[in-house]
């Protein structure tokens, strides 16, 4: 095997696709993880996961507990679907979710996209979804740098030690 | 484990450099750690660094966040103050374990 030191990872590309709590703090981790270790991190929100970066939704995301094979009730009880679509149980359950983040130091999503910004990473919004969904500039919140195609991420992507991670 | 001489002083140190013994830790050899991260140390690191020191010798796990929300220095400033890895630098620096944690 080739020895670690030799091809570090010098920058990351995330890109962040949903929606859903567990997938936005995937990226979110992962990028904050990459600024804290002195890698460079640059985040492209596009299709639903643009509600992770909108002043709108992003103190408002969910889990989903309808098609989740993985939820569990507390105890670890299979989570019944037919009780995941009653009104009110996801957004019970995502509040849990964010409650058990919290006690593990997890920071809601706008301070954390602050955390990884203050640690000089960049947040993008896809050009080609924010059109799709009607979206403004203004719709979204400061953190976010720029609204760029995809070609744009690329070029961000250039240079040696970087890897393209889809979430 | 290996051992290190800083500031006159023999310490034992990790294979990452980082000292395995907090107690054996003092400002000068604090001084000459940072130097190695090419960082020259002023007042302000050093609220800091005491900050972390105090902080993990009661036993707690820091963050950036923590750190961030401190009152002596917000995140940002952090990241200046210890330039590319902050916490991993800074705990290096303050004669602490390395940091394992993952916000």
């Amino acid at each position: 095997m080739a020895n670690v030191q030799d091809h570090p990872i010098k920058k990351v590309m995330i890109i962040c696709a949903k929606a859903n709590i567990e997938d936005v703090y995937a990226a979110l981790v992962m990028a904050n993880g990459a600024v804290m270790e002195g890698i460079e991190a640059k985040v492209f929100f596009t299709f639903f996961g643009l509600d992770a970066i909108t002043k709108k939704q992003m103190k408002k995301l969910h889990t989903a507990t309808v098609g989740n094979p993985g939820l569990r009730m507390p105890g670890g009880l299979p989570f019944p679907t037919i009780l995941g679509m009653l009104p009110g149980v996801e957004s019970g359950v995502s509040a849990m979710m964010k409650s058990q983040m919290g006690k593990l130091d997890i920071p809601p999503v706008d301070e954390f996209l602050e955390l990884i910004t203050a640690g000089g990473g960049e947040i993008y919004a896809c050009k080609l979804a924010v059109e799709m969904f009607g979206l403004k500039r203004d719709d979204f919140c400061d953190y976010v740098k720029d609204i760029i195609t995809i070609g744009q991420f690329y070029e961000l992507a250039a240079g040696e030690g970087t890897q393209i991670i889809f979430v | 484990m290996a051992e290190k001489v800083y500031a006159g002083k023999t310490v034992s140190v990790t294979d990452e450099g980082y000292l395995t013994d907090p107690n054996q830790w003092t400002k000068e050899i604090a001084l000459e750690i940072a130097k190695e991260e090419g960082i020259e140390l002023t007042d302000k690191h050093f609220t800091v660094i005491e900050f972390i020191r105090e902080k993990t010798l009661k036993g707690e796990a820091l963050t950036i966040r923590t750190i961030g929300k401190s009152g002596l220095v917000d995140t940002k400033g952090f990241y200046e103050l210890f330039p590319g890895a902050p916490l991993k630098k800074a705990s290096r620096i303050a004669g602490i374990a390395k940091p394992s944690s993952c916000v």
